[in-house]
C-alpha cells in the first residue's frame, strides 16, 4: 500500500478477531490480486467489515499476519498504510469545501501547492464535481457526497481502494448510477478495491470475486458466476440469490458429475457436482428451470402441481409442490404460466444437468 | 396526560408560577433600576455622560473586560483537555475526570475563594512551599490582585465551560476521525485540523459562557482582588452600599445587563440551550 499508482497484492494469513469472547472473524486466509474488484458478502455481524478495519488499520487482529505486496504490515498503524478508505456515511469533513476535503490528503503528505491544485482539478472532473469546489458537504446531495468521498480517498493514488458499504444511504436508482462509475473508476486507476456490502446483487454485478462471511468465517471465495453457479454449502447458496432444493437419495459418482434418485425420477448431474454422501440435496436456482407439458425422456424432471402465480412483469413467478410435498419456485415466461394454469395446473419440471449441483443433507 | 402538555394553554399554565416569579424578582426590580438610572439624582441622561467621562468607571469596565477575556481563553483551554478526557477517554479516565467536573459544584463559592487565599496569600501554601525548596526567597504576590482574581475565577468557571464542549464532543462522528487518519493523518494532526474545528460550536458556546458569568462576577474578585482589582460587579456594590450614588450604580447595571443580554443572544445562535447543561 506504500507506493502511490501501483495497485496492490495483499496476503491475509490465518487472520483472527476476538472482542472479549465474541470471535467476530476466524482463521481467514486471502489473497487479494493486484487490481482486483473483490466483494465481501455477508450479513451483518458476519466479520466482513472487521476485515476491512484490519486491512485498513484501524483494527488489530488478535491472530495472524496481513501482508502487502509481501511487506508484513499486521502491526503498521492506518496513518502509514494509507489506503484508500471510502466510509458508510461518507465521513467527509464537515468543516471544509469539497476541494478542501480532498485536498486533505495530499497536504498531509506535504505535496505543493501546485501538485495538489493539478490533482484536485483532474479529481473534481473525473468524479463530475465541476462548479461545486467551494461547497461544502452539507450542501451537496448523497450521490455527490459519494463522489467526495471516492475523490477523497483516490487523489493520492493509494494501492488499494476500501469500501465500507459506500451506497447503502442511497436510493435505488442513483445506487445503479454509482455502481456504473465506481465500475469506471476501477478501470480507469487500475488499484485494487475491496467493497464491503450485504446486497448481493451488488456483490454480482461489481465484482472480479466475492468473498462470501458468515458467523466471522470466510465460507467461499471466487468469480461471481462461480459462487453463483457452484456455492460451496448452503448459507452461501441461500445467501447469493432464490434457490430451489429437493432431498436426492442414493448418490453416486458418475461420470463427469453425479446420478441420484429425485422423488423415484433418476436425476443426473453434470459439471462439478461430485457426492458427499448418499442422501443428499439437489439445489438448482428458480431461472435454470423451465416447466414443460410433459416428460421428455433422458432429460431431468420431476412432476410438480403449480399451487400460486405472481405476475412479475417480464415474467411470472410460480410457486409449485412436488408430489412429496417439497416447494419450488420457479420463474416463466408469461405465457407458459398462463397455459400451465388452465391445464389442471399439473406440469413437468425440467432443468439442464449442468445446473443443478449438490449441497450436503441436512444444516450447512 | 400527552394531549393535556401538547395544549398551549396548559403549558402555559403549568409555566404560569416560573413565569410570576421570574416577573416579580427580575423584571419588576430591573424596570426600577432603570428607573433610577434616568431620575436619580435628577432625570435626565446625567449619569449615562458620567459613565462616559468618569476615568475609575472606564479603567473598572477595561479591567473588567480583560480579566474576563483572559478568565475565558484559560478556561476554555483547560476545560477542553478535561472535556477529551471526560468523553473520549479509558472508563476509569472518564469516572476521574466526572469528579473533577462535579466536585466543585458542591462547594460554595465563597469557601472556593477563601480556600485560594489560604493558598495563595503571602504566608499560603504556595508560598511556603516555594521558599521552603528554595525557589524563591522573597514570597510571592499571589493575591489580592489580578492574577488572584484569575485564578479563583477560572477554577469556578471550569466546569460550566465543559458541558457545551462535552455536547459538540458527544455529537462528533468518530468515522470522520478514522477517515482522517486513514488518509494519512497523524493523531496530532487529526486533533488539530479535523476534531477541533469539528467542535468549533462547542468552543464559541463555552467562551460565550464563560464570558458572560466572568462580567458579573462579585464574590471572588471581592475577596481574591482584596479592594485592589475591583470588576464591574463590586463597583455597582460600592456605589449603591458604601457612596449614596444610586443613580451611577443604576446606569452602570442597566449597561452591563444591555451588553450582557446582548452575548447571550449571540450565544444562542450558536448553542441550544439544553447542551448547557
Amino acid at each position: 500500500m506504500q507506493q502511490p499508482g501501483r495497485a496492490a497484492e495483499i496476503k491475509a494469513i490465518g487472520i483472527g478477531k476476538s472482542f472479549g469472547s465474541f470471535r467476530a472473524l476466524d482463521d481467514l486466509t486471502l489473497d487479494i490480486g493486484r487490481g482486483e474488484f473483490l466483494t465481501l458478502l455477508g450479513p451483518s455481524g458476519s466479520g466482513k467489515t472487521t476485515f476491512l478495519m484490519i486491512l485498513a488499520g484501524f483494527v488489530q487482529p488478535t491472530d495472524g499476519r496481513l501482508y502487502s505486496d509481501g511487506v508484513d504490515i499486521t502491526e503498521r498503524p492506518a496513518e502509514q498504510r494509507a489506503a484508500g478508505m471510502v466510509f458508510q456515511g461518507y465521513a467527509l469533513f464537515p468543516h471544509m469545501s469539497v476541494e478542501a476535503n480532498i485536498a486533505f490528503p495530499l497536504k498531509v503528505r506535504k505535496k505543493s501547492a501546485a501538485e495538489i491544485k493539478r490533482r484536485i482539478g483532474e479529481m473534481i472532473e473525473r468524479v463530475g464535481l465541476k462548479g461545486h469546489e467551494k461547497k461544502l458537504p452539507s450542501q451537496l446531495s448523497g450521490g455527490q457526497q459519494q463522489r467526495v468521498a471516492l475523490a477523497r480517498a483516490l487523489v493520492f493514488e493509494p494501492g488499494v481502494l476500501l469500501l465500507d458499504e459506500p451506497f447503502s444511504a442511497l436510493d435505488k436508482g442513483l445506487r445503479g448510477q454509482m455502481q456504473a462509475e465506481m465500475k469506471r473508476l476501477h478501470q480507469e486507476t487500475g488499484t485494487t478495491f475491496v467493497f464491503v456490502t450485504h446486497d448481493q446483487s451488488e456483490a454480482l454485478a461489481l465484482s472480479s470475486r466475492v468473498a462470501i462471511f458468515n458467523h466471522g468465517k470466510l465460507l467461499q471465495v471466487g468469480a461471481p458466476d462461480e459462487v453463483y453457479d457452484r456455492p460451496a454449502n448452503r448459507f452461501v447458496a441461500e445467501f447469493l440469490g432464490e434457490i430451489n432444493m429437493l432431498p436426492l437419495k442414493g448418490v453416486r459418482n458418475a461420470d463427469n458429475g453425479a446420478t441420484g434418485l429425485c422423488e423415484d425420477r433418476t436425476i443426473t448431474l453434470r459439471g462439478n457436482a461430485s457426492a458427499v454422501g448418499s442422501n443428499a440435496i439437489l439445489a438448482i436456482r428458480p431461472e435454470y428451470m423451465s416447466i414443460a407439458p410433459e416428460a421428455t425422456a433422458g432429460e431431468n424432471g420431476i412432476a410438480a402441481t403449480a399451487v400460486a402465480s405472481t405476475y412479475l412483469g417480464a415474467a411470472t413467478r410460480l410457486d409449485l409442490t412436488t408430489r412429496q410435498g417439497a416447494k419450488v419456485t420457479v420463474s416463466v415466461p408469461n405465457e407458459v404460466a398462463a397455459s400451465a394454469l388452465s391445464k389442471g395446473n399439473s406440469v413437468w419440471l425440467t432443468w439442464p444437468a449442468e445446473k443443478g449441483f449438490l449441497l450436503p443433507d441436512g444444516g450447512q | 396526560m400527552k394531549a393535556y402538555l401538547s395544549d398551549r394553554m396548559g403549558a402555559a399554565l403549568l409555566m404560569a408560577p416560573l413565569l410570576l416569579f421570574l416577573g416579580a424578582a427580575y423584571a419588576w426590580p430591573f424596570f426600577g433600576v432603570v428607573n433610577w438610572s434616568f431620575t436619580l439624582p435628577e432625570p435626565g441622561l446625567g449619569q449615562y455622560g458620567t459613565l462616559l467621562s468618569d476615568p475609575l468607571v472606564q479603567s473598572v469596565f477595561v479591567r473588567t473586560l480583560r480579566i474576563a477575556a483572559i478568565v475565558t481563553i484559560v478556561s476554555v483551554a483547560a476545560a477542553y483537555a478535561i472535556t477529551v478526557v471526560w468523553v473520549r477517554g479509558t472508563p476509569a479516565q472518564r469516572v476521574i475526570a466526572e469528579f473533577c467536573i462535579l466536585v466543585p459544584f458542591w462547594i460554595s463559592v465563597l469557601t472556593r475563594a477563601f480556600g485560594w487565599v489560604a493558598l495563595l496569600s503571602n504566608r499560603g501554601l504556595f508560598n511556603t512551599w516555594l521558599q521552603a525548596i528554595g525557589f524563591i526567597s522573597e514570597p510571592l504576590t499571589l493575591v489580592r490582585n489580578e492574577f488572584g482574581v484569575i485564578v479563583g475565577m477560572t477554577h469556578f468557571l471550569i466546569p460550566f465551560a465543559v458541558f457545551p464542549l462535552a455536547a459538540s464532543m458527544r455529537s462528533l462522528d468518530d468515522r470522520v476521525l478514522l477517515a482522517a487518519r486513514g488518509l494519512g493523518s497523524s493523531r496530532m494532526r487529526t486533533f488539530w485540523s479535523v476534531f477541533v474545528p469539528m467542535t468549533r460550536s462547542g468552543i464559541i458556546g463555552s467562551a460565550l459562557i464563560v464570558f458572560v458569568f466572568s462580567l458579573g462576577f462579585f464574590v471572588t474578585p471581592a475577596i481574591l482582588g482584596g479592594g485592589r482589582s475591583v470588576m464591574v460587579a463590586e463597583l455597582i456594590y460600592l456605589r449603591i452600599f458604601q457612596s449614596p450614588d444610586w443613580g451611577l450604580g443604576a446606569a452602570i447595571s442597566v449597561v452591563l445587563v444591555l451588553f450582557v443580554g446582548a452575548l447571550m443572544a449571540l450565544l444562542f445562535r450558536y448553542v441550544r440551550p439544553k447542551q448547557l447543561i
